[in-house]
């Protein structure tokens, strides 16, 4: 169990397969979103879409946050109870125009789960727009010091330092545990089409990160990856869902990828994602590749 | 003055006056006055704009030196615009003119412009103290209708300034008065009333109050009773004086449904401010002519156009310096008066962070410029102040916030450390506070400066010598300016936040420790304010809060106010508590 599971090219196939699939649910539905829908509504269309694509477990059900909402302000910031937060669920906020929205899905297909962030407005906000720019900044950061293998901690809080330049709040720290990213371990495939949730988490998934916590209690690492000590290890190998998450005033933004962490390297798991495509065509990309 | 020329208008003669000549580079701009004055009070703004225009000032019918119609009737609005039409075609036959008009001169250019009289004979309209009176009465229509408290109370609020419009309603009262000594008082009555000295008494001032008269008589209530829907696309600018007696100043709020293209500045000065400040109005006047003419607006004109979003905010329009406003107190500050309608100049030593902070300033819908400037250097702070005031003119809040920190024994805090301490946090708030309010005293404008000092000016302790003798010089110093500038208008404030987290920890100089051990309290003294989380937001709220309620000082946070209390009535005991030794 102590062996650092490093995926195999086919494992990783599996997993690419994954996160496609939250993303297309994300484009679809977004595509589809209309003022006046709810969170509500919204999360159960992604939630359909991706029972309708193969997908059999999730790590948490569809989240999916309307205008302020998305920069975690108020009763859904409130970090009692370790961040678990009954705010966070989707709730009756309405979409309206230039209004900006974040979808988060996490699905599981066959025993490889992703983990993803989309942003978007139906109209036009020009304070989501400059996050999603910046945001390119923070994916090549992490990679950066992932692959020279510097400690998570250390990591978590240079992004927190490029946050403060930036003048913006480094919201994930009002996900559970102050998360910048969590471990994604690979599950069996046993073939069912459904498998057990208990408050929209999947009990699988979450057992797999309980798993780790004990593991990583023992071995010195930590299967939440934030700013504080118990992160101050090197990149732990296997993948991590990493989803920094900036809030600006009224407006929040986000994206959420598997970063694959080998015993010597790091990579994104896939460079054809929706934020990545938006930077190439703003003509953004080639100057922080 | 005497008239250069007659030009008769409907059976009217009317006295123009003129200065220079028309050419190819010089526009002609008109002056129009209003009720009780003649073409005179333009006398002091009309030799300045001299200097670089064709400048053409005509007597109202029945006022000044033009002759009198003999019925109220003929003092209808179109008979008024078509006398200005006639002064037009008279001066400038050839190329349109730019109208800058006060008071009723104003209301009856309003008329000329939203109406098809006088089309393609006008380039631009400076107006000054006069609403149209169709616009008017659909302001006074919305707000009864709106149901709204607030806005019926500012219908009361303006019928209450325009009482004299019913006044002249009643028969012969009001020329009575006007034959009846009011014209010897009116100079008086200036001075007392309107703070303007040595007013020219006029020698035409009995006929221009008693027959001006029937300027109201003839359209008042015509046109409120009975409003048309008037536009126009041309260029306007409006001048608002804030200490208008006569007018409230959300009269001009619905103005941009009417005028698509608008200019709005505001200046302290009262109702006759072309008599009071003769050479703002020039300035002003000539600028929007300039711009009109050439295409090149210039940031001050820039910073003046109506923007819908950003109406109706509490700090609309106003133009607030920040130093040290890169990061911490200064960047939130920015922000918080971004949002709240002003427009941000951030400064701040480090270039890219002040960028940083004017480009989420105008993601916040502000106009924001960025300038590296090193507070404690003369000649930069200098070349600061030159740059506002040649771009945009004076601010009206300063907020002199760059400070840097230093802590150890006193014995150890060298030459060196003294002066980088009393550079930035001391002479940084001289040199602000000097420049911006010299800049507010030149403009007439009742600014505020805020100087961000610390508890520590009232906290004696061990190992904060240079740091705290810093923040007291700074309380004291606004102390002293606050009483100086009382008589002009311009507020002082002083802010004394806690243990607020900011760089200034990270960053503080640990005097007689080595790097290593440097570092180590650089760190703890910020995990220490960080477990305090007294965050930079209140500081920036604290500090519109004393601007938005001239507050003399704020401090910042319960040990902020708690250490005050204890410096104020327990000396002593604030004396003990400074030896203990609870450096970082």
């Amino acid at each position: 169990m102590s062996e650092a599971w490093i995926p195999s090219a086919g494992e990783l196939a599996g997993f690419r397969r994954a996160q496609k699939l939250a993303y297309d649910c994300a484009e679809a539905i977004s595509a589809d979103m209309k003022p006046g829908m709810t969170e509500r509504y919204v999360a159960g269309r992604m939630k359909e879409y991706l029972l309708d694509h193969g997908a059999d477990d999730c790590f948490h059900e569809p989240f999916a946050w309307f205008g302020d909402r998305t920069a975690f302000r108020g009763l859904i910031a409130v970090k009692q109870l370790g961040g678990f937060n009954p705010a966070f669920y989707p709730g009756l906020r309405r979409l309206e125009e230039n209004m900006p929205f974040i979808l988060d899905c996490a699905p599981t297909v066959q025993g490889c789960t992703a983990d993803i962030g989309y942003c978007g407005v139906v109209g036009h906000n020009a304070i989501l727009d400059r996050l999603m720019d910046d945001l390119i900044e923070y994916r090549a950061l992490i990679l950066e010091k992932a692959k020279a293998r510097r400690p998570l901690s250390e990591i978590s809080r240079a992004v927190d330092a490029l946050c403060a330049k930036h003048g913006y709040d480094p919201r994930h720290k009002a996900y559970p545990f102050e998360t910048l990213a969590h471990r994604i371990e690979k599950l069996k495939d046993d073939g069912k089409k459904s498998h057990l949730k208990i408050a929209n988490f999947g009990v699988r998934n979450v057992s797999e990160l309980l798993r780790d916590r004990i593991r990583g209690a023992r071995e010195g690492w930590n299967p939440i990856w934030n700013s504080s000590e118990a992160s101050n290890h090197v990149p732990t190998p296997g993948l991590w869902a990493v989803e920094p998450h900036l809030g600006f005033r009224d407006v929040g933004a986000k994206w959420e990828e598997l970063l694959v962490v080998t015993g010597d390297d790091a990579f994104w798991l896939d460079d054809d994602v929706p934020h990545v495509r938006r930077w190439i065509e703003r003509g953004l990309w080639k100057q922080a590749a | 003055m005497t008239p250069s020329q007659i030009v008769e208008s409907g059976g009217i003669e009317l006295a123009v006056y003129t200065w220079g000549k028309p050419g190819k580079k010089k526009p002609t701009i008109v002056l129009v006055h209003g009720y009780p004055d003649a073409a005179s009070v333009w006398k002091a703004t009309a030799e300045i704009l001299a200097e670089r225009f064709h400048v053409v000032a005509y007597d109202v019918r029945g006022a000044g030196r033009s002759s009198t119609p003999d019925h109220t009737a003929a003092y209808d609005l179109e008979h008024l615009v078509a006398d200005l039409a006639a002064v037009v075609d008279a001066t400038s036959p050839d190329k349109p003119v730019h109208l800058v008009c006060h008071d009723w001169g104003s209301i009856q250019c309003w008329e000329a412009v939203t109406t098809e009289l006088m089309e393609g004979r006008i380039a631009s309209y400076t107006s000054i103290s006069g609403p149209s009176i169709d616009h008017a009465s659909y302001w006074i229509m919305n707000r009864l209708r709106s149901g709204s408290p607030e806005k019926i109370a500012q219908v009361g609020r303006q019928l209450a300034h325009s009482w004299y419009i019913g006044m002249f309603q009643l028969p012969a009262l009001a020329p009575a008065l006007w034959r009846g000594g009011l014209d010897k008082l009116w100079p008086t009555l200036l001075e007392k009333v309107e703070g303007i000295a040595e007013v020219e008494a006029s020698a035409t001032q009995t006929r221009d109050g008693a027959n001006g008269v029937n300027l109201y008589r003839a359209n008042f209530v015509k046109r409120l009773l009975n409003p048309q829907e008037r536009r126009t696309e041309l260029p306007v600018q409006l001048i608002v004086p804030r200490g208008d007696k006569f007018m409230v100043q959300e009269i001009w709020d619905d103005l941009p449904q009417w005028v698509p293209n608008l200019w709005r500045r505001e200046v302290d000065a009262g109702h006759w401010l072309q008599v009071s400040h003769p050479a703002l109005v020039a300035a002003q006047a000539a600028e929007f002519v300039d711009f009109v003419e050439s295409g090149n607006e210039t940031p001050a004109l820039k910073r003046a156009r109506v923007r819908e979003e950003r109406r109706g905010k509490a700090h609309s329009g106003k133009l607030v310096v920040i130093t040290g406003a890169g990061s911490g107190f200064g960047r939130e500050t920015a922000l918080l008066f971004a949002e709240a309608g002003a427009d941000v100049i951030a400064v701040d030593i480090n270039l890219e962070a002040a960028e940083r902070t004017a480009e989420l300033s105008r993601l916040l819908g502000a106009q924001a410029w960025a300038r590296k400037t090193d507070v404690g250097s003369t000649a930069e702070m200098q070349a600061l102040a030159d740059w506002v005031a040649q771009e945009l003119g004076a601010p009206d809040i300063v907020v002199n916030n760059a400070g840097v920190g230093v802590a150890g024994s006193f014995f150890d805090t060298s030459d060196a450390d003294w002066e980088k301490v009393l550079r930035v946090n001391l002479w940084g708030v001289i040199h602000g506070s000097r420049l911006f309010g010299k800049q507010m005293i030149a403009a007439g404008k009742a600014g505020h400066i805020v100087n961000v000092a610390s508890m520590g000016g009232f906290t004696p302790s061990r190992f904060m010598s240079a740091y705290n003798t810093s923040k007291a010089a700074v309380m004291m110093l606004s102390d002293c300016i606050r009483a100086e500038l009382a008589d002009r208008k311009i507020e002082v404030s002083t802010i004394c936040p806690g243990l607020s987290i900011t760089n200034i920890t990270q960053s503080t100089r640990f005097v007689g420790s080595t790097p290593e051990e440097e570092a180590r309290r650089q760190q703890k003294a910020t995990q220490l304010y960080q477990k305090r989380n007294l965050k930079p937001q209140a500081i920036a709220r604290a500090i519109l809060d004393a601007v938005e309620n001239k507050r003399a000082e704020v401090p910042v946070g319960v040990e902020a106010h708690g250490s005050r209390l204890l410096s104020r009535f327990f000396p002593a005991l604030s004396r003990r508590l400074a030896r203990l030794d609870v450096a970082p």
